[in-house]
This record gives structure tokens, C-alpha cells and sequence, in this order.
């Protein structure tokens, strides 16, 4: 077990991958020489060449229409986008190219790219740099949409998306890019595609993923101080969505709120707001409860604090559920 | 007129057509040429070495594919207003833009068509009644481009370019890895209404760039459904290869022998090693753009009366029986070859039976999906509960 942040732990799973799998290249803006903006292809390029760690010209669609190209020849093209709001560029190819690929096709062909994305708020940044568009992806049938919360699942999650047969978003959490946590490079965690209880509890269960996790947990932990235990959940994968742990969770809690960083309007809460209402209304005490980003474009950074779901956020959203 | 013209003085140049100005036939002095409207065969100093031949042969052959895919055009067209295709897009006009081009490629390219290359499909030895599978609502595809190194249709125009280069990147790596592997290259096809498009000038970037075996063939056919090429571009399109860095060719379009011809050349300059090419081959949609468009409401009788004695067919034809070459024979033959083909794909459309929703549920995902699985037990359940009522209505 080596202790790692979750930036070198995705280092580290790249060069897993790299000496792995000939076949996996590495393609973005600026993720040769430089090892990208956040330092996350660092000395990658150096050790396996222009070739397999590809500086691309400064053109999104370029990037992932391209790695559709390379996948069809038998690739696996993992694409950096240096921030959230520049995937849009994008967007086309992922949406109406990638994601169909296999259907348009009957089932015979696809292409299994791997799309890497930091997102999400609170690192002071200016406009496009600090938003989560993971619904507008999860909409779209044909993609998967996973995003690690901490090193280790950090380290396997790019792995196992470079292995999956389908294509797969990797949201980095960019603000835990320097969270530090302990990793273990022999044993996998399971499936990206599922849930994990990270902490059990019989009140309540709150369900945070990538960059909120932490918050969830800390909110957990100062609700115990208040006599409510709280369970939470990192729900890990965004598409598929494992809603058999979370209706599990919540048969036994009876109350459940839902934390993004996103806005609540069309989200991801509210998508496990209405499943979990489907699959468990009768155990349900309380309304499903949302917290999250308002309807407005991501606001200027030195509001943000105010913006983004914090501890206060939750355990607001908490107290009105244990009021029914 | 003058409310079209811009103001940009600095860009006065003869070659530059504003807006206002309807499509002629004149593709300029610039154009490749072998073969020319009345049948004339020419040598050509440049790209004469690069053509397959014009014995009869030779020919003959490339006539019976142009005569048979006009043949398929006119059958699709008709079973499209019999209720047997929802749509058709018919190619009538870029015969030899297509058959040139794809009569000139190698097993081992890669093509990847817009969604009117029906004749560059039969060069790669698709099944014709397979082309028919997604224009009757059955597929999104329809054939298998493993088999054939024809991709799928792509709707979305230009997408398909950076698919191109991306698979041209493939294929430099594979080259590279196995020095052993026949060269190869990958060519994407678009229009001029799709050259406006950013993926094609992303994907011209990115060609450049990395210096990718990648042949860019661009049917100038006119008409981006209603609006002009003049709309799309004040320069010949061949033109802005150069500011891409590599090679621009405008072809004559209607001539089959020196969209062959210059084809093989820009294929054999990416195969070996020399990078991407830019064809403009200049044509005519002769006919409307699809069979739900109405061509008479945007353009003159007078312009498509101009462009007619380009006819590819015509033209070849003529020289064919001019020097004797062919005669009636031959073109006799073929119209019972052709006729023979039109049954046989009337037949096997009308087999066509579609899918049932069941199985697109099995396409979404390679890997087994929760959501998906859920649904379609859900589904089934909600399906199931008619058989009853069925039985006893």
C-alpha cells in the first residue's frame, strides 16, 4: 500500500495502463511536454513516447472524433479535456457518434474510448472552469459515466474504463486532485459501476459522489454529534446508476438526500429522487431531498463558497427530512 | 445584387464567386480533365501514369459499374415512392466521382462515406439491397464494414472526417509496429455543403499535423439541399488544402477516367508515407436531394439543362462508341444485366422484415447494463400482459 493523491494515482493507473495494453494511447491539449494543466500525464510522454501520449491540436472535437477513428482500428484512445466546460466543443462526437456507435451498428463494431474530464467548483477559477455537466452525458444512452472520490478508486477506475468494452467518462474531481489516501495496486475495488456504503448509519442515508463525498462524510460525522447516525453512500458510477445499494440503504433508513455540486434542476438527484420513490415509497419517512447547485450558470469564483453544497447544506437538507 | 456583396475589397480576385452567383458547369483551367463532355479522350501530362488504363476493357468496366448504380438509383427512387423506403438519396450526376474514385482504391484502405456513396459501396463490393436496409427503418447501418472496409453512412455531416483521420492515425502505428503490412490509407467523403462544417477543418488540422495517410474526396455536387456552393466558399474548395499544408486537386467530377486517375495518385502520395490529399471532385446533383426535397422551388430548369450534356454516362459512352470500343452489344447487355439486378433488389427489399425493439435493446451496451436490463424486463412484462386480451378480442 503505497499512500498517493488522487492526481498521482491516476498517473500511476495511465502507466498501468500504457504498459499494459500497447494499444492504449493518450490524447489531449497540452498532456505531452507539459503533462496537462493539472500535472495528471506527468512524465508520461517522456517514458512512452509522442506517439502513445499524443499532443493534439487545440480542438476538442478533433480530439474525441479522431479517438473514434483510432478506436475503430483497434485503439484505446484515452482523451484528456483540460476542464469541464470545454467538452462541449465536443459534444457532437460524443453524443452522436460515440455513444451510437454500437447501435447504429447492429452491435458489430464499437469504440471504446475513454474520455477524462476534471470537474466541478472550488478551486477559485475563472468562467468554464468549474462545472458539472455529468447529466447532460448521462442522458445520452451508449456512454458510461464514472467518478472516483478518492486514490485508490482513482488508480483502478481509469484502468477499468480503459477496459471496458464501452466508452466511458471519468469526471475527475478536480478540487481532490491533491487529496492524499492510501492505494493498493494489487487488489481491485469492485466494479466502477457500483455503489459503496463508505459509512453505515440507520437514520438517514445520503448519497454524494466525486468531489462531494468528503463533504457527505463530514456531514454524517456532525450529525452523529447531533444523536442522528447517517449512512453514506459514494455512488461512484453516475451511468449506470447502482440504485439496488442505494434502495437497499434506504429500505433500512427510511430517509434520503441526494448531493451534487450540478444544479438540482433535471440532475442527477432528482433521477435517484424519482427511482427511489419508485422502488421504495414505502419505506420512504420523508420526501427524497436534493442539495445542490442552483439554476444559474456556474457563479463567479468568489461566490462559489456560498454556491457549492457544503457540510451546513447537508445537514439543513438532513433536519428537514427528520422532520416528517 | 449588391446587398450580398461584402466588404472586402482586399479579396477581389477572379475566382471569387459571391452568393448571388448561380453554379455553372466551368470548373476553370485548373481542373483535371481526361476524358471531356464529347467524348474526347486527352493525355495528361501530370497524372496520365497514374490512371489504370483506358483500354476497352478498362472501360467498359468502369461504364457497366456507373450504368449499374444509376440503375440502383432509379429503383431505390422508385421504391421510395412506393412506400417500400421511407427515403432515398439519390446520386444521379456523381457517378463518376464515386466510381472513379472508389474503383481506384485497395483492399486495404478504409473508407468512410457521407450517406450518398452508393456508388463508391458497390466498388467495395457491398451488397446493393443491404444499402436499402436503412432507408427502410430498419437499421441505423445495414451492413457489416468489417467485411467490405466500407464504414456505415454517417448523417451528421463531417463527423465522419476525424473518424478518417483518427483511423489514419491507426494505420501509420500499425505501419510502424509491422513495417510488413501492406500501406494503406483511409479516405473520408463529404460535400461542399459539409466543407462549412468545423469537423472538416478540425479534421484537416489534425491530417496535417501528424502527417496522416488520409485522402479527403470532396464532391462539390452544387447544392447543400437548397443553397449553392457559393454560399459555402468564394475559392475552389480545392483551394484550401493549401492553407492546410498539403496537396488540393480539383478533378473533373463527370469524368471517370481522371477521378481515377488522380484518386490513385493522392492514395499511393498518403500510402507512402507523403500525407493527406484534398480532392474537389466538381460535379452535379442532377437530381433532387432526397426524394422528400423539390429542387424546382431553389434552382432553374436552365442550370440543370446546362450541366446535362456533362452527363459521366453520356460522355463515356460516347468515346466508348466513337472509337469503337463498345457497341450495341455491350450497352444492350447491360441494360438485361441491370434490369436483372432491379428485380432482384425489388425482391429482397420487400423480404425485409423489421426488427423487433427487443434486439435494440441488446445493442446499447457491449458489457451487460443494469438500466438497460431493467427496462427491457419491464418492458417485456408490459408486452406480455396483451397476449391475453389478443387472444380473446
Amino acid at each position: 500500500m503505497a499512500v498517493m493523491t488522487v492526481a498521482k494515482a491516476i498517473n500511476e493507473g495511465l502507466r498501468a495502463a500504457l504498459e499494459n495494453n500497447p494499444k492504449t494511447l493518450l490524447m489531449g491539449e497540452d498532456i505531452g511536454e507539459l503533462g496537462g494543466v493539472y500535472r495528471i500525464t506527468e512524465g508520461l510522454k517522456r517514458d512512452f513516447g509522442a506517439d502513445r501520449v499524443v499532443d493534439t491540436p487545440l480542438a476538442e472535437s478533433g480530439i474525441i472524433g479522431t479517438a473514434i477513428g483510432l478506436a475503430l482500428r483497434g485503439y484505446r484512445p484515452v482523451c484528456e479535456i483540460q476542464f469541464d466546460g470545454f467538452v462541449f466543443p465536443a459534444f457532437n462526437q460524443i453524443t452522436t457518434q460515440l455513444a451510437k456507435l454500437r447501435t447504429r451498428s447492429d452491435g458489430m463494431l464499437g469504440a471504446p474510448v475513454v474520455i477524462r474530464i476534471p470537474y466541478g467548483g472550488g478551486i477559485g477559477s475563472v468562467e468554464h472552469h468549474s462545472e458539472s455537466p455529468e447529466a447532460l452525458f448521462a442522458h445520452t444512452a451508449g456512454l458510461r459515466i464514472i467518478t472516483p472520490s478518492n486514490p485508490q478508486d482513482a488508480y483502478w477506475m481509469v484502468q477499468q474504463a480503459i477496459d471496458c468494452q464501452d466508452p466511458v467518462i471519468v469526471f475527475e474531481p478536480k478540487r481532490r486532485y491533491w487529496l492524499k489516501g492510501e492505494v493498493d495496486t494489487v487488489n481491485a475495488p469492485p466494479s466502477p459501476f457500483t455503489a459503496q456504503v463508505l459509512r453505515e448509519g440507520s437514520d438517514a442515508t445520503v448519497v454524494a459522489y466525486g468531489p462531494l463525498v468528503p463533504v457527505a462524510l463530514a456531514a454524517a460525522e456532525a450529525a452523529q454529534q447531533d444523536g442522528h447516525s447517517v449512512e453514506v453512500i459514494d455512488l461512484r458510477s453516475i451511468s449506470p446508476i447502482d440504485f439496488d445499494t442505494v434502495t437497499e440503504s434506504v429500505a433500512k433508513t427510511g430517509r434520503l438526500v441526494v448531493a451534487h455540486e450540478a444544479p438540482t434542476f433535471g440532475g442527477i438527484g432528482g433521477e435517484i429522487a424519482a427511482r427511489i420513490s419508485e422502488r421504495a415509497f414505502l419505506s420512504l419517512e420523508a420526501p427524497v431531498i436534493r442539495v445542490g447547485g442552483f439554476h444559474m450558470p456556474y457563479p463567479v469564483a468568489r461566490t462559489e463558497e456560498q454556491y457549492l453544497p457544503d457540510i451546513d447544506r447537508i445537514l439543513e437538507a438532513l433536519e428537514r427530512a427528520f422532520a416528517y | 445584387m449588391s446587398g450580398t456583396r461584402l466588404p472586402a475589397a482586399e479579396f477581389e480576385s477572379e475566382e471569387i464567386a459571391l452568393a448571388s452567383a448561380p453554379p455553372g458547369p466551368d470548373g476553370g483551367p485548373g481542373m483535371v480533365q481526361f476524358l471531356d463532355p464529347d467524348g474526347h479522350l486527352f493525355e495528361h501530362a501530370e497524372y496520365g501514369s497514374f490512371s489504370s488504363g483506358t483500354g476497352a476493357e478498362r472501360l467498359k468496366a468502369l461504364y457497366r459499374d456507373m450504368y449499374l448504380i444509376r440503375r440502383f438509383d432509379q429503383e431505390a427512387t422508385a421504391l421510395q415512392r412506393q412506400g417500400q423506403l421511407a427515403l432515398w438519396v439519390p446520386l444521379t450526376g456523381q457517378e463518376a466521382a464515386q466510381i472513379g474514385s472508389g474503383r481506384a482504391l485497395q483492399a486495404q484502405d478504409y473508407v468512410f462515406p457521407t450517406y450518398r456513396e452508393h456508388g463508391v459501396a458497390l466498388t467495395r463490393g457491398v451488397r446493393l439491397s443491404e444499402m436499402l436496409r436503412l432507408f427502410r427503418g430498419i437499421t441505423n447501418g445495414g451492413w457489416d464494414p468489417r467485411e467490405t472496409n466500407f464504414h456505415l453512412y454517417t448523417l451528421v455531416l463531417a463527423a465522419q472526417a476525424l473518424h478518417a483521420v483518427g483511423y489514419a492515425m491507426g494505420l501509420q502505428r500499425d505501419q510502424a509496429a509491422d513495417p510488413t503490412l501492406a500501406p494503406a490509407a483511409s479516405v473520408a467523403y463529404f460535400g461542399d455543403g459539409a466543407s462549412s462544417e468545423g469537423d472538416v477543418h478540425e479534421a484537416m488540422v489534425f491530417a496535417a499535423s501528424f502527417n496522416a495517410p488520409v485522402v479527403f474526396f470532396c464532391q462539390n455536387n452544387h447544392w447543400a439541399i437548397s443553397v449553392p456552393s457559393s454560399v459555402q466558399t468564394r475559392v475552389p474548395l480545392a483551394q484550401r488544402a493549401e492553407g492546410y499544408g498539403f496537396p488540393g486537386i480539383r478533378v473533373d467530377g463527370n469524368d471517370v477516367v481522371a477521378v481515377e486517375a488522380v484518386t490513385n495518385w493522392a492514395l499511393e502520395h498518403a500510402r507512402s508515407g507523403k500525407g493527406p490529399v484534398l480532392i474537389e471532385a466538381f460535379t452535379y446533383r442532377m437530381s433532387a436531394h432526397t426524394t422528400a426535397d423539390d429542387p424546382t422551388k431553389y434552382r432553374l430548369s436552365r442550370e440543370e439543362e446546362d450541366w446535362h450534356p456533362r452527363d459521366p454516362l453520356a460522355r463515356l459512352e460516347k468515346h466508348l462508341r466513337t472509337t469503337g470500343k463498345a457497341g450495341d452489344a455491350f450497352f444492350e447487355e447491360l441494360v438485361g444485366e441491370a434490369k436483372a439486378m432491379a428485380v432482384e433488389l425489388r425482391r429482397d427489399v420487400q423480404a425485409m422484415q423489421p426488427p423487433g425493439l427487443e434486439e435494440r435493446f441488446n445493442t446499447v451496451y457491449a458489457e451487460p447494463h443494469p438500466l438497460v436490463q431493467e427496462e427491457l424486463q419491464a418492458w417485456r412484462d408490459y408486452e406480455a400482459g396483451f397476449i391475453g386480451e389478443e387472444e380473446t378480442s
